[in-house]
Parts: C-alpha cells; structure tokens; sequence
C-alpha cells in the first residue's frame, strides 16, 4: 500500500474536518492546499470532510470554530487545530503528527 | 412635519440606574460601545445588565459573546443579583455564545479570517432576533494567536460589521497600561467609550464612571460613582444643579409646639431642609426624633438614617424622653437605617440613600448626624455631594432634617459640613450647652429660615421625661 511513499503515518487513519467560508479565495487556497498534501502525503489513509460554514452556521458555535479556515484533527487524539490556508506544508504535516522516515 | 430641534442620533437605554441620565439617554443605538477598565471593575456585569434589562425592561433579546467564562459560570456569578439568564436562555431570548480558544491546541499556518466568528455572531443574532450584543472581552483572542496584525484588521472590520448589522453593542476591554485598553480598541471604536475604574481611597473602596468620549452628544464629563449591589450596577444619579425645583406654602411642625413657636409661621415649609448642629450631648437627635415623630403622625413615610445609634437603642433612647417611635417602626411607616459611617464610601452611602428614597419614597428624610459621612469622604468632594443630596431632596419636595456635629473651641462656621450644608438649608438651629456658674444650661437659638421671621433670642431648654421644654423667656 504504502511502499513508495517517503513518509508514513504515525497512527493508522487520519480524521479531518476542514472548516470554510462559503467560496472566499481563502477558503478555494485551503481546499486546494490540504489536498495537496493529503494525497502526496498520506495517499488513502485519511479521511477529510469539508464544511462550509455558511451552509451549517450552527456548527461553527457546537465545534467552537473561530477562524477560517480552520482544519481539526479528530483522530488520532489529541485533537488539533490548524487555522490558516495550510500554505506552511511543513507546519501542517508537524501539526498533524505526520512521521517522518527517512 | 413639526419642526423641532435637530435630531439627536437615537439611543439605546442602557439599563443601568442613573447611566442613561449621564449619557444623555443611553449608548448609541445600533453602534458599538467600548467599556474598558482593569479586572474586577464591573465590566462583564454591566454587559449582562445591559442584555438582561434590554430583554426585561425593552424587549430587546441579546446575544452575549464570552471569550472568558462559561456560560455557566457567567449564569452563576449573577444569579446574586436576581438576573436568571437560563431562563431567559430557555425562553430563546438571550443567548450565551463560549469562545474558548487555547493557545497549546491551535497551529497558524498561513493566512485565516475571523469569519467562521462573523458566522457564528450573525447566526445567534438571527436566531433570537437580537438588537443588543455583548463581546467580552475580544482581546482574549490576542493572547491566542501570533498575528496580531491580522487579528486588528479582523477585529476592525467585526465593528463595522456589527454596525451595518444594526445592532447596539457592548465590546469590553482590559485597561492597558499606556493606552485605555491593552490592544488600543478605543482606536477602532469611535463613538462612545466609558472607562470603568476601582480604587481604594483612604481604605475605602470606591467605584468610578468616566465617560471618555460620546461622539455627537453630550455627556457628562465628571467621574461619577457607581455601586454594585445585589440589584445590579447603579450610578450616582445626577440630579440637575439648576434651582428650580416647585416651592410649597405648606406649613408642617417641627413635632414640638415650644419649637414652632419661635417661628413666625409656627412650623416649617414642606419640602425644605432644616439643619440642627451642636456639639456632643446637645440634644441633636431628639430634636430629629420629634421632627421623626410630627411625620409619621401626619402618617407620611419617613426615612431615618442613623449613623450612631442601631433601631432599637434609637427608640429605646427616645422613649426615655417621651417619643415613642416604636409603633410606627412597626407599622413600616417609620424607616430607620442605621450603618457604620467608615463602612462606605461617602457616594456609597448616598447611593443607598437614594435606593431608599426610591423604594420607601419618604416623605421626610433625616439623617443624623450628616458630619459623620464627611469623616469618610474627601473634603474637597463633600460639598458637591451634599449639593447633590440636598437637590435630590428638594426635587422630590422631601422634607430634610440633618444634624451636624461640631466641635468645640471651633466656630461653627469654620466646620467643613457646617459649612456646605449651612448655606443649602433653609433653617438652621444651633443647640449648645452652656456652663453658667455650676449649672450646665442647654440653650437653643435660631440661626437662620429662610421665608419667615424666627425668634432671636437663645433660648433656654430642659429635658425631662416628657421631652424638652423650651423656657418661657423673659
């Protein structure tokens, strides 16, 4: 599964729920961003929901979410959460807890 | 169209006693409103009065946004003061929205907004229909986050949001150390910003009022002293100094013949002030007590302040000179507060006495003796606060009796209380005790009453079981 991948997940399955504001340039840099480095870096063994905080605008208060964009890690715990557009790749992959092996 | 004079912007009531009279009708309506000062000033209490009388008083639901306590915390801490924000919560009029934000749990990593808090702002408002908001204390989020420049111009366009929203709100701020709050909010917000502030004078803790700026009204400019009790958030409030209050032609007794008989009229105006000094054992008190008694005979409420003697050793005391106040203390028309001088503040204790006016609405006002609140108080703002006072009394045509001590060696009219209240009273009656070879004579003369003529004479008078007799002069 993960043979040629540089890098491996420090625990199995990665929980991420990404918090956004409607289509702001932002919120587009973000969606784009976490992609990026999801699929580079942890190919399947992840699991991402996107939120528009627009559409749900009671979630922002029950998740305490005050920024946007903002990306939480459920699982594995502890919990994080990261807030920006995820432009600092290396800050995210530490934030996460992503290993890694040389 | 009527032409009147130009609009003043409108005003949103602010709920707290006396606030709306010093702002000239409350904060400005759909704008935001700093409320700054130091830790444990009062500022996230008035903030929930402001909610609380808005959904009371107005029926204007609220939304009040913590960034430090819980809402549970916050229902707590003002349960004391009869304000039930879990029902007003259950009956959706009031919402309560916790931002908790912990530094150790949050990782920036590029640019972000505040709009997930514009989101969730915008979605409590609209859901109960709120016109009132409270932020308390925003600058919490400086302390989570590295970027504080992104932080202002989020927190800069949050203030412009919520004034297109068209909500009043409250945004409360730590006093910072060179500037009103830590972050410089003042600067974002322009239109009306009051500092609160609370210091300790002589040991005695008072709280202040200041409002710094009002743009586009007029305001009053001076500190004024507020109080919190278990109703809430009071200020001081400021009764016009201008004199023209309504003057009355009736005749009330000073609650003993021999007395009224050294004035023209025999008695006193309604709703005038009258002033009796003397020193130690002169007989100040009873002479209050019988000016007690006449009112509550003409079965008009009456407010006693005693600042040295409880209730009960007050009509014990009085009974033994034959003026027995007890019925009526028991009947509730008769009103006896008595308290500690040094317990307050000067403008604390005339805060309380305003409280009681405005419950009991006494017909008759005496405190006894009034130098005792000048003990407390710095003597440069006593005068101002028995101005005060005094127009409060005469504005509510509240009959006045203060007594005076005085001291001897000194003349009357170097006393400091003696010399503010003096000249606001209509009458003044000065009491001593004379040594006339080895007899200790008490003598009695008018000094001054305004709108009669009075005896001018000093009058020699005894106390005896039945009360004081005033001897026959020659």
């Amino acid at each position: 599964m993960k043979k040629n991948l540089p890098l491996v997940i420090s625990d199995n399955k990665l929980v991420l729920q990404l918090y956004v504001s409607g289509m702001s340039p932002r919120s587009m840099e973000a969606i784009e961003n976490i992609n990026k480095i999801c699929s580079e870096f942890l190919e399947d063994s992840f699991q991402l929901e996107i939120i528009d905080l627009y559409k749900h605008p009671e979630v922002a208060s029950e998740q305490q979410i005050i920024f946007s964009p903002s990306l939480i890690k459920r699982h594995p715990l502890p919990q994080k959460t990261l807030v920006g557009t995820f432009s600092d790749s290396q800050k995210v992959i530490r934030g996460l807890g992503i290993a890694v092996k040389e | 169209m009527r032409r009147e004079k130009p609009e003043v912007f409108p005003k949103c009531k602010t709920g707290v006693d006396g606030l709306d009279e010093i702002t000239g009708g409350g904060f400005p309506k759909g704008r935001p409103t700093l409320i700054c000062g130091s830790a444990g000033c009062g500022k996230t209490l008035m903030g929930i009065q402001f909610l609380v009388k808005g959904i009371t008083d107005f029926g204007e639901p609220g939304v009040f946004m913590s960034f430090e306590e819980s809402a549970r915390d916050l229902a707590q801490n003002v349960r004391s003061l009869g304000f039930d924000l879990d029902k007003l919560i259950s009956q959706k009029k009031l919402r309560i929205d916790h931002i908790r934000i912990e530094k150790t749990e949050i990782e920036e990593t590029g640019d972000y907004d505040l709009e997930a808090l514009f989101i969730r702002l915008n979605h409590a408002i609209d859901s109960i229909g709120a016109k009132r908001v409270v932020l308390d204390t925003i600058e919490s989020l400086f302390g989570g986050l590295d970027n504080a420049t992104i932080l202002r111009s989020e927190i800069r366009r949050l203030f412009q949001w919520l004034k297109d929203k068209g909500v009043t709100t409250i945004i409360t701020g730590e006093r910072g150390e060179s500037s009103l709050t830590r972050q410089g909010l003042e600067e974002y917000v322009s239109d009306c910003v009051i500092l609160l502030d609370f210091r300790v004078i002589d040991q005695i803790a008072t709280r202040r009022l200041r409002i710094v700026k009002y743009r586009g009204s007029t305001h009053g400019t001076n500190e004024y002293p507020f109080l919190i009790d278990e109703t809430g958030i009071s200020v001081l409030p400021i009764t016009s100094l201008k004199l023209e209050h309504k003057t009355s032609t009736e005749l009330l007794s000073y609650g003993h013949a021999g007395l009224d008989k050294l004035f023209e009229k025999e008695g006193f105006y309604r709703g005038t002030s009258v002033l009796i000094t003397g020193t130690a054992g002169t007989s100040k008190t009873t002479l209050a007590s019988y000016f007690a008694l006449s009112s509550c005979q003409r079965k008009e409420s009456t407010l006693f302040f005693s600042f040295e003697e409880s209730p009960d050793q007050l009509v014990r005391n009085m009974k033994s000179v034959g003026i027995d106040l007890k019925s009526y203390l028991k009947s509730g028309l008769l009103f006896i507060h008595s308290s500690r001088p040094s317990l307050q503040g000067l403008e604390m204790h005339l805060l309380v006495l305003n409280k009681l006016i405005r419950e009991l609405k006494p017909r008759t006002v005496i405190i006894d003796p009034i130098s005792s609140l000048v003990t407390v108080g710095n003597t440069s703002e006593v005068r101002a606060m028995l101005v005060r006072l005094m127009d409060m009394l005469k504005v509510n045509q509240i009959n006045a009796l203060f007594t005076s001590l005085t001291h001897d060696g000194f003349s009357d009219f170097n006393d400091v209380t003696v010399d503010a209240v003096s000249s606001l009273a209509d009458t003044w009656i000065r009491v001593s005790n004379d040594e006339k070879k080895d007899i200790r004579s008490r003598n009695l003369n008018i000094v001054k009453s305004r709108g009669m003529g009075h005896s001018n004479q000093v009058h020699e008078f005894t106390i005896e079981g039945k009360g004081i007799k005033i001897k026959k002069s020659d």
